[in-house]
């Protein structure tokens, strides 16, 4: 067999990953998170007369709080892996991002697992986020004088 | 309307993203620090603050949300303070994004234990 047939071989067999329907279920769970959202702000405002934007912090905090929770539950982990970026482009990824490597690496220690490993997957989150602000910020100015 | 709107927004991101992923070797990690860039991004050419106004939580639940606070704040804070605004104000909007993430995780981590 040579490295063309072997080539054909292994793409015949590896197992192809149905995008579409990924792509539907990323649809319809993020959807959902943001509809969480926005009933989340629609109660506080109405029920709490709260102002819009302090209703919104809150909704935040409630839905970083929840995924946290369920990180912690063990749900999140499968979930994830079904509904991919439907849970992952949401602020419940960097939510679960955080308690989950929290949770990986206390084992390691207080400090030298669970503190120096705390923002492993959104620390780049946070970098490239404070970094492209600064940036266009700079341009803003320049452009803008 | 307004949750309708907010849960279409938002699908779509995520479908989006789920398209990069699928279609190319980038992982979970790239595509939330590319969303969080182009939320800086399209809060400075002025359209992130449109999304908000038309699909609510639909875009402030987004990661991309993250970046629009931290472009937002740190613009702001020039305004007030000039260049040291922008140091000062960065991490303003998104504290309590951040402080809650890091409070929440921390307290579970402490009471749970991995699932494995």
């Amino acid at each position: 067999m040579n490295k063309e047939e072997y080539k054909k071989m292994v793409e015949k067999h590896t197992p192809k990953e149905p995008r579409l329907r990924n792509m539907g279920v990323a649809f319809l769970v993020g959807g959902f998170i943001g509809f969480i959202g926005e009933f989340l702000i629609f109660i506080l405002t109405e029920s709490f007369g709260m102002s819009q934007t302090i209703a919104g912090i809150w909704a935040c905090l409630i839905v970083i709080g929840v995924a946290s929770l369920l990180t912690a539950f063990g749900f999140f982990d499968n979930w994830v892996n079904k509904c991919k970026c439907g849970l992952i482009i949401p602020t419940t990824g960097f939510a679960h991002s955080v308690t989950s490597s929290a949770l990986d690496y206390k084992k390691d220690g207080l400090i030298t697992g669970l503190g120096s490993n705390f923002f492993k997957l959104a620390g780049s989150v946070i970098l490239y986020g404070v970094i492209s602000a600064f940036i266009l910020v700079i341009v803003r100015v320049v452009i803008g004088g | 309307m307004n949750f309708l709107l907010a849960f279409l927004f938002a699908g779509f991101a995520c479908a989006l993203a789920q398209v990069i992923l699928d279609n190319t070797k980038l992982t979970p990690g790239h595509i939330t620090s590319l969303y969080t860039a182009a939320g800086a991004f399209l809060s400075f050419l002025g359209i992130y603050d449109n999304l908000i106004a038309k699909f609510g939580a639909g875009a402030t639940t987004l990661i991309s949300n993250f970046g629009h606070m931290l472009y937002s704040a740190a613009l702001q804070g020039y305004n007030e303070e000039g260049v040291l605004g922008i140091f000062t104000n960065m991490l303003t909007k998104s504290s309590a994004a951040i402080t809650g993430a890091i409070v929440f995780a921390f307290l579970i981590s402490l009471v749970f234990k991995p699932k494995d």
